[in-house]
């Protein structure tokens, strides 16, 4: 069997995938992060507390509601959405022209209340959410057992993400909210309704969150913790990738997670660290990130 | 002579009757996981047993008076050693119980001892606690690593499955989990394949899951607790672990675990406890207490719960036989000394390393089909006797023993 650096090719490959499977709920997180920052200049740390909100909700729905995991991919997003435009509303509006650090102190409030109160009601262990009947099961494709539904991940993951790009980066819509974030007076003289964009776009982002979340629900353990587990890691991910770069956030979204799988063979013991190591070189050789804008 | 015998007899009927009467106040505080992977088999559900132990041992001592505080150590040795010498320095508190968490349990130890106060510990599992590292000061009343290792290991092995590959918690507990565990594998003619120690608080576990299944072994242990051994074992079904012939053996695994999976993926895993609130009569009747005082619809009390609520019983009995609390190493030198009944674990004897002796059980997890409600999760395989159960005095290494 042929080697690398001592672990078989086969496994190798396996662990690739792997990585990639989990580089898929990285960067959906972390471009609802770069929309949201790109677009509002907010660091939204309530960012996972919003994707737990969203498998807490597909949770709800099904054993309250009686509503799949199908319905719930689309609900559960709209739902907690509303929820981030309320926030948007009542608290963020305010503090467009303070200092970042406003957001981030009340998006982390936010955080740590969202997780207090449903630490409360639903308490730490976790809440079983099982596979869709028709995800489950898989195929081995030689050199790993592949389970269907983490190809759905994958797959999910990139039309999503690429959607999102599209959308801002290719169409009118992405221009009027470019355009919007650059010079809102400007904006405005044209009859653009320049807040309810900005709303809309804080939903959006809340929403990819939420979406992650309902992803996540069959294979992590839904847990009123599960946000503020991955958020830390997600926000390095921002930071290399270049803070409101969409691109950026998907392809090093992506990237890490083969990287932090391929520790995860090589070195086990530092795989939930080998993340910050590449933040901390990034900053270093290029503080603004893989993809950030200068200036 | 008689006369003598009679007046001996009084003056020691006095003696009993002076100590009885003293008043005696008494501070207790549970240290515990209040939020975090752990919070559900400790945190608040230790706090209430710590209350329902208060309330139960000052009805039965009117001339008693206990208090119970609480605090959150977040898994961090620093923040528990902190706490716990504030605890002591400024708040006066005697005893401190629950402490999950082996690193946080180990260095909270160092802190009882030179204080001198007392540690009952419900949570923490290293059996290092009663062996290299045990102190005068510290009791470990529930379960340690040797015997989940001795119970749930030895059984498996027996049954067939005797070749393992470890997924491993990479701190204290972990690591003692996994050396007792294959310890016993081996002992018993069993072979380990290999390990991997993946960081605690791990969400993805498919790739360490990968490796698991190329070593072809036929049980994959996991040394590890709480949100981590639900998050493998989730997911091991996913990546049809069990479906290619491979077995789970959760080492620690909770009630509030298997709640938290589900029967569907949980069924058929094998592990040892010593308390399941559906054993008798009087565990069922201690559970709906419990489930008033902690007022949380849906939960279930874990066997460190009920080793909280037991394990303070044990030391406010000791600490009135006493007569005060301000030397902790003699009220945990009394409690070496008594035996101790409840309706929890029965009857619990406290060796001379600080190990609580009782019975543990080895269950199964029931299939779906065989549940008849949300809470009825386990059929007991065997029980291990109280002898058996625990790990022989002489080979823990502990100082005490013959020092």
């Amino acid at each position: 069997m042929t080697t690398i650096f001592g672990v078989p090719a086969m496994a190798l490959f396996g662990q690739l995938l792997i990585g990639l499977i989990n580089g898929s709920f990285y960067a959906l997180l972390s471009l609802g992060l770069a929309v949201i920052f790109g677009m509002l200049n907010i660091i939204n740390f309530a960012h996972g507390a919003l994707y737990m909100l969203g498998a807490v909700t597909a949770y709800l729905l099904l054993n309250y509601l009686g509503i799949g995991y199908w319905p719930s991919l689309i609900i559960a997003p709209v739902v907690v959405g509303c929820i981030g435009i309320v926030i948007e509303r009542a608290f963020l509006q305010w503090l467009y022209k303070l200092d970042h650090l406003y957001g981030l102190l009340l998006t982390f409030g936010l955080a740590l209340i969202i997780e207090g109160v449903s630490r409360h009601y639903l308490g730490t262990a976790g809440l079983p959410y099982s596979l869709p009947q028709s995800l489950a099961g898989g195929h081995n494709l030689g050199f790993m057992f592949l389970p269907n539904y983490r190809a759905w991940v994958i797959v999910a993951s990139l039309i999503v993400c690429l959607g999102t790009w599209f959308m801002i980066e290719r169409t009118r819509l992405g221009a009027y909210l470019r355009a919007a974030t650059e010079n809102p007076q400007l904006v405005r003289a044209f009859g653009i309704n320049v807040p309810r964009m900005i709303t809309l776009t804080y939903g959006f982002g809340v929403a990819l969150a939420a979406f992650g979340g309902v992803m996540a629900a069959p294979i992590y353990n839904v847990s009123p913790n599960m946000g503020s587990e991955l958020i830390i890691v997600v926000f390095a991910v921002v930071v290399i990738g270049g803070m409101g770069s969409i691109l950026g956030a998907i392809i090093t979204g992506f990237g890490l997670g083969v990287i932090e799988g391929l520790t995860k063979v090589f070195f086990p013991e530092a795989s939930n660290t080998v993340i910050f190591v590449i933040m901390a070189i990034v900053l270093l050789v290029r503080p603004t990130g893989l993809f950030g804008r200068r200036g | 002579m008689k006369r003598t015998f009679i007046l001996a007899a009084f003056a020691a009927l006095l003696a009993c009757g002076t100590a009885q009467a003293q008043q005696l106040d008494v501070k207790v505080g549970v240290l515990t996981d209040m939020a975090s992977l752990y919070a559900d088999d400790t945190g608040q559900g230790a706090v209430a047993a710590a209350n329902l132990a208060a309330q139960d041992f000052m009805k039965s001592h009117p001339k008693v008076k206990v208090e119970i505080v609480s605090a959150d150590h977040q898994n961090k040795p620093d923040v528990g050693t902190g706490i716990a010498k504030q605890w002591i320095d400024v708040d006066h508190v005697d005893m401190i119980t629950g402490v999950p968490t082996s690193s946080v349990a180990l260095a909270v130890m160092q802190v009882v001892k030179e204080k001198n106060k007392a540690l009952i510990d419900s949570g923490a599992g290293s059996s290092d606690i009663t062996g290299s590292k045990c102190n005068a000061n510290t009791v470990h009343w529930t379960y340690d690593t040797w015997m989940l290792a001795n119970g749930t290991g030895k059984a498996i092995v027996k049954n067939g499955g005797d070749t393992w590959f470890f997924i491993t918690a990479d701190y204290a507990f972990g690591h003692a989990l996994e050396r007792d565990t294959s310890a016993v594998v081996e002992k018993n003619g069993g072979k380990v394949l290999g390990k991997v120690r993946a960081p605690i608080n791990t969400s993805d576990f498919s790739s360490f899951l990968l490796q698991a299944q190329a070593s072809k072994a036929k049980i994959i242990g996991l040394a590890n607790a709480g949100g981590d051994t639900i998050n493998a074992i989730k997911q091991g079904a996913e990546f049809g672990i069990v479906a290619g012939g491979q077995k789970f053996a959760g080492l620690l695994i909770f009630a509030p675990d298997i709640k938290a999976l589900g029967l569907k993926a949980a069924q058929g895993l094998m592990f040892t406890e010593t308390f399941y609130w559906d054993m008798n009569d009087g565990t069922r009747a201690w559970t709906k207490r419990w489930d008033k005082e902690r007022n949380a619809p849906g939960k279930l009390p874990s066997m460190n719960h009920a080793g909280v609520y037991a394990g303070t019983l044990a030391y406010l009995e000791a600490a009135v036989a006493v007569g005060s609390t301000k030397d902790g190493k003699a009220v945990v030198d009394k409690m070496k000394t008594m035996t101790f009944k409840d309706p929890l674990f029965g009857t619990t004897t406290v060796r001379v390393d600080g190990r609580g002796i009782h019975p543990a059980y080895l269950f199964e997890v029931k299939k779906p089909e065989e549940s008849k409600g949300p809470g009825d999760l386990y059929k007991l395989r065997a029980t291990i006797p109280a002898e058996e159960a625990f790990r022989p005095l002489k080979d823990g290494g502990c100082p005490l023993v013959n020092g």
